[in-house]
């Protein structure tokens, strides 16, 4: 059983009365384990592609099977315990909790899923970790560097065990140096323990870091390829 | 429970952050409850004090009066004629069922000299259940007998304003006084009773018995004439029965025709005690109801502040909503969050309701009453307020769209 399977998928925007079809009929699957990067132009329909694969927000048709459960139909608040259960989110604009310590950051997840307290703030740490930034912990967003609230952020995706990480723009507010460490953390945590990664990107050098690239255009997929040769991360780090 | 916690942990997280904001928020509550509480200790303790003055007065009483006396077509008030006599109190309690006393009285002015002080009073002749009736005990030494009123004893006993006007510091007791120069035994001193409802000072009074003040004081052409009757009755649900059968025994007595008034009158004390304590209750109600508005104008600041806030902490419920939380997470959060803005403004406004009171009554010397039913009701309301201001805000931020919450800048 894939991990994702979508089929026909189509979404539609009413503005005004006017119909804006932002998806007009996507299939793919993704395999657990994969590194996918989505590239397309702004308006191209990969963010709305996004929301619907993060259990955002609902196709207007189509098919989409999250491991086997179909997500096309659910109510708001399946799609929350969804989100998650299932599901890790790291954002452009990082999207931390502001005057709020890394570590209670890390720990929301944990909160709406009735963790209790002790094994809360263990998994918080356990997250931190893997993106070292336990001596930060209880540092506020404005005390972090950029690359830093984006491990946070990381580390927050990662601490509810998702099935799949959903990174939009992932580098974009970010220096380069500071996105490639940013990426070697997600080819890291796609090696081992193998989470599946799916990022949208529109940086050509950005993407080659995954393992497949999945091009939109005007709301349908023009290209899907595999990357046979990703580049190394940790190794352009070493070259700068 | 892990959630509830974590939820007041994050409303009080988000009050800390605004505290000036969150203060000024508050002082609607603060002035809303304290206003409350003290509006209902002014008012209860006026209910309180006419609840004291009607137990002074003693229960189920019936005052009967004698009747009013015309002369050349000008009609006097009641009890200018005394129409009643000492046998029509001893048939009333004969021959009226459910009645426990009747005590016939005589009233008059009086200028009593003790020594090179004296003082003008009411002297009341009467006999012994009068003060059972009345439920007043002497504070010091004895009431009279039914002896001393059979042998028309000059003796009395003294109210408290008396004691201390012809008397100051000395124990009157065993002293002589002088009443309309007729020297008198002082028996004993009557305890303090206070004042009316109507602001008459009960203790300014002294009682006599009933021979001694017919025969020695206000003699009259009659004898055996009395002015009233104190009567007693068993239970306050036979009140208006022994009132009938009072009026019906007396005309029969009095030998009235059917289609002429009667020479006396019958008053339930009772009854208009209980009116004055029916507007002081409508009075502490007004208060209450006046100082209940400031509550919800109170509660219409949180639901501002809160609206403020959920549009303010847009990106932040995106966030939440994002990483799982579901529609009740962020409508409980929000809900707690002026839940405890409110109840952090109630205790503080029980404080000053409770400074207030204590002020007004230091300054103004009201009765007041601070019930801790009273105190509680009025947290309570400010809890209520607070989640009922509060529902609106948190709901909106419930509905949001994670989508459109996270672009929100």
């Amino acid at each position: 059983m894939s991990l994702i399977r979508v089929e026909g998928l189509e979404k539609i925007y009413r503005l005004d009365g006017v119909e804006i079809p932002a998806l007009r009929g996507i299939s793919l699957t993704i395999e657990r384990g994969e590194f996918v990067a989505i590239m397309g132009a702004s308006g191209s329909g990969k963010s709305t592609f996004m929301n619907i694969l993060g259990f955002l927000d609902l196709p207007t048709k189509g098919v989409y099977l999250l491991e086997g459960v179909e997500g096309s139909r659910l109510s708001r608040d399946q799609m929350a315990e969804i989100r998650n259960q299932k599901i890790g989110f790291v954002f452009q604009g990082f999207n931390l909790l502001a005057r709020t310590s890394a570590l209670h950051n890390v720990e929301l997840p944990l909160i709406y899923a009735g963790t209790p307290a002790a094994k809360r703030r263990k998994l918080s740490y356990e997250a931190l970790a893997a993106v070292n930034l336990e001596e930060r912990a209880h540092h506020t967003p404005s005390q972090l560097s950029g690359g830093q609230q984006q491990r946070v952020a990381i580390a927050r995706a990662l601490v509810n065990r998702p099935s799949i990480i959903l990174a939009d723009e992932p580098t974009g507010n970010l220096d380069s140096r500071t996105s490639l460490e940013i990426m070697a953390i997600f080819q890291r945590l796609n090696r081992d323990p193998g989470i599946t990664v799916v990022m949208i990107t529109h940086e050509p050098s950005i993407a080659a870091f995954a393992r497949r690239r999945i091009v939109f255009k005007d709301g349908v997929v023009v290209s899907d390829e595999l990357n046979p040769s990703p580049d190394d991360a940790l190794k352009e780090m070493e070259r700068i | 429970m892990t959630a509830v916690l974590a939820s007041i942990m994050i409303a009080l997280r988000a009050i800390l952050v605004n505290k000036l904001r969150s203060a000024l928020t508050m002082l609607g509550i603060i002035i809303g409850v304290g206003a409350v509480i003290a509006m209902i200790a002014v008012g209860s303790g006026a209910k309180a004090r006419i609840q004291e003055q009607i137990a002074s007065m003693g229960s189920n009483i019936l005052i009967v009066l004698s009747g009013s006396s015309t002369s050349g077509g000008i009609r006097f008030g009641a009890g200018t004629v005394p129409t009643l006599k000492v046998e029509d109190a001893k048939a009333i309690l004969r021959e009226v069922p459910n009645v426990k006393h009747a005590a016939p009285s005589l009233p008059g002015l009086a200028q009593v000299v003790f020594g090179n002080q004296n003082w003008s009073t009411m002297v009341t002749g009467t006999i012994p259940e009068l003060l059972q009736i009345r439920e007043w005990p002497v504070a010091s030494g004895r009431p009279f007998t039914q002896q001393e009123v059979d042998g028309a004893a000059k003796v009395c006993l003294l109210g408290k304003t008396v004691a201390e006007n012809l008397f100051g510091g000395l124990d009157p007791v065993g002293q002589i006084v002088r009443i309309k120069d007729v020297p008198f035994t002082v028996i004993g001193v009557l305890a303090p009773k206070g004042q009316t409802t109507f602001g008459q000072d009960q203790d300014d009074t002294i009682y006599v018995p009933l021979t001694t003040a017919q025969k020695r004081l206000f003699g009259t052409r009659f004898p055996g004439m009395v002015r009233f009757i104190t009567v007693q009755a068993t239970g306050p649900e036979v009140m208006k029965e022994v009132e009938e059968q009072i009026t019906a025994l007396l005309r029969q007595r009095h030998r009235i025709p059917p289609n002429q008034d009667n020479d006396f009158s019958v008053r339930n004390l009772t009854e208009i005690a209980a009116s004055a304590e029916q507007s002081a209750q409508v009075m502490s109600l007004l208060l209450g109801a006046i100082a209940s508005i400031s509550l919800i104008v109170g509660g219409i600041g949180i639901m501002n502040i809160m609206l403020v806030s959920v549009t303010e902490r847009t990106r932040e419920i995106g966030i939440r909503i994002a990483v799982g939380a579901k529609g009740r997470d962020i409508l409980f959060q929000f809900l707690i969050e002026s839940l405890v803005l409110s109840l952090i403004g109630g205790i503080l406004g029980i404080g000053l309701g409770i400074a207030g009171t204590m002020v007004l009554s230091s300054f103004t010397q009201w009765p007041v009453l601070l019930a801790p039913e009273a105190i509680a009701l009025a947290f309570l309301f400010a809890g209520s307020v607070g989640v009922f201001f509060g529902f609106y805000p948190a709901r909106k931020a419930s509905l949001l769209n994670p989508i459109e919450a996270l672009r929100y800048e």
